[in-house]
């Protein structure tokens, strides 16, 4: 096979550990279900304040979700920052239904904050432990060491931008610096703010740690972060299956199913890594 | 190789499509998950008994809750669930100001009590400003003033098989054909002799207003607030939940809610 010839498959390349791949698929899962019963529990009381506690006789919200009564009809508003939108249909009022998010994201579908509750700190749990099990690995296989953004992928982001703007996807075994920072974002600042405006919201946990609540600047301020971070964490889904879907659906995911890669046959030589040793190569 | 490189590419196809036909599916998928009793329920509870044991573990038997300050009681306390009882032995007491409340201690004590509101008056008292989390998410902060249910339970000594303590309520949130369904609630020996669990009658300096349970509601602050059961007239201990409600140890976890609402 000739490394001029465009038309070329690269080699396929072990890229994801087992590890990696058990764990990226059983934290989608959960992610998944802690995202609509989360909305569900949000439902309960559909508002974000701000600091220790909740205004009830004074105003210390930033985000409102409601419904109220104009003109012999239930309309439904979402308030953000003093500014108020009309969206009955989808928020406040759905299918004739008084409530904050619609029946169709939240788990269960109905109004049942019991279950929602449930199910959620179910999947708290998993996460928790599928994290324990991919740090560790993480640490024992270096898969932790090719996330963790350097100095070079600094310098190489402008490129990284340049290039994933033209939707050129470079095939490596390494991940690219935007990758690197997405991923690096999500493992070691999304999901631990999760865990701890999370646990935050404990007042159990409160007792044991009563400085987190001074971090995040009260309970219902880390429980407007934990809605916030949850936003982020959807942005980086549709980000993630964008990239995944121009980049080469098939191929991305069958590496995260069977950990092989095709990469981009110039790299046959592994002339974009000095130093390292060509990449284990598979027969095609 | 290419055979299975196609193989797996027509598995990947299958699974994408499954995924999407889950997703397609609707949440309703997993209501299943809202029948007590039912297999996929009893799966997902099972991580309550874990954060039970996490958190028994972690704060021990007396890590604090936090007090607040004077400064940050901004509101009344925000009433929620029973606002007022309905039944007329309560409204009569509530007429006369609860000056004939009495609580009883029963159940596994080798000295059953009846505690009139005089002497538990004159018992010595602890203030705390704590903050009051609901289950539905908001938080409220208030000054809390009663009797430290430790001393009530050292009176009435308990039996050493004496594993929860019951709480009885004079509301009902909900009538069935037997009558009405009296709210309950308990909790484990550990938070029942927690220094900041009490039998509070007081709120913000005043005396507890009946919309936040008068004559008498418990405080549990390491707890969700459907733990502290409001318009308490008797303190039962008991070995088990058996003979209680459905089971469950309380009116809400009768209900699917935890019985353990660290979180």
């Amino acid at each position: 096979m000739s490394r001029h010839d465009l038309s070329a498959k690269g080699p396929l390349i072990y890229r994801q550990s087992i590890w990696t791949r058990a764990t990226h698929w059983i934290w989608a899962v959960c992610l998944f279900f802690l995202m609509l019963t989360g909305l569900q529990i949000f439902n309960a009381y559909p508002k974000l304040d701000i600091g220790k506690e909740s205004g009830f006789e004074y105003d210390n919200s930033v985000f409102e979700i409601g419904a109220r009564q104009i003109g012999g009809e239930v309309r439904g508003f979402t308030r953000m920052f003093g500014r108020e939108l009309d969206t009955t249909g989808v928020l406040g009022v759905s299918n004739g239904q008084v409530r904050a998010f619609p029946a169709a994201v939240t788990i269960p579908s109905n109004r049942d904050l019991a279950t929602g509750r449930v199910i959620h700190f179910f999947f708290a749990w998993l996460l928790a432990g599928t994290l324990a099990i991919w740090l560790v690995a993480g640490v024992l296989t270096g898969h932790l060491r090719q996330l963790l953004p350097r100095t070079g992928d600094l310098r190489a982001l402008g490129p990284d931008i340049a290039n994933h703007a033209r939707l050129r996807f470079h095939h490596r075994r390494r991940y690219g610096a935007l990758q690197k920072l997405a991923y690096a974002g999500v493992m070691f600042i999304l999901l631990p703010m999760m865990f701890l405006t999370g646990l935050s919201m404990s007042p159990s946990f409160n007792a044991v740690a009563p400085w987190l609540l001074d971090v995040f600047g009260g309970r219902q301020t880390a429980r407007t972060l934990h809605f916030l971070v949850m936003l982020l964490l959807i942005g980086f889904f549709v980000i993630h299956i964008l990239m995944v879907l121009a980049s080469g659906p098939l191929n991305a995911l069958r590496s995260m199913l069977s950990g092989w890669y095709r990469v981009d046959p110039e790299l046959q030589s592994g002339a974009d890594e000095p130093g390292h040793q060509p990449p284990t190569q598979k027969e095609t | 190789m290419r055979r299975t490189t196609l193989d797996r590419r027509s598995f990947l196809r299958r699974s994408v499509l499954g995924a999407s036909g889950l997703a397609l599916g609707g949440c309703k998928v997993f209501d299943n998950a809202t029948v007590q009793g039912s297999a996929m329920r009893a799966v997902f509870e099972s991580a309550s008994s874990l954060t039970y044991r996490t958190q028994r573990l972690l704060g021990g038997g007396h890590s604090l809750a936090r007090e607040y300050t004077r400064a940050d009681i901004l509101q009344s306390q925000h009433p929620n669930g029973s606002v007022l009882p309905d039944s007329e032995s309560y409204q009569a007491m509530a007429r006369n100001g609860f000056a004939n409340f009495e609580l009883a201690v029963t159940g596994l004590v080798d000295s059953p009590l009846t505690l009139s509101r005089e002497s538990l008056l004159a018992m010595p008292a602890r203030t705390q400003i704590t903050r009051h989390d609901c289950v539905e998410g908001w938080s409220c902060i208030a000054e809390w003033t009663g009797v430290p249910l430790g001393q009530v339970l050292e009176q009435a000594r308990p039996k050493p098989n004496a594993r929860y303590v019951v709480f009885h309520c004079h509301d009902a949130i909900e009538r069935s054909l037997a009558g009405p369904v009296y709210y309950y609630e308990s909790i484990d020996m550990i938070d029942a002799c927690h220094p900041q669990t009490i039998l509070a009658y007081g709120l913000n300096g005043s005396p507890l207003p009946i919309a936040n349970g008068a004559p008498l509601r418990v405080r549990v602050e390491r707890q969700l607030g459907y733990k502290m059961a409001k318009y308490v007239h008797t303190i039962e201990l008991v070995e088990s939940f058996s003979d209680l409600g459905r089971g469950k140890g309380s009116y809400w976890a009768d209900r699917g809610y935890e019985w353990y609402a660290g979180i």
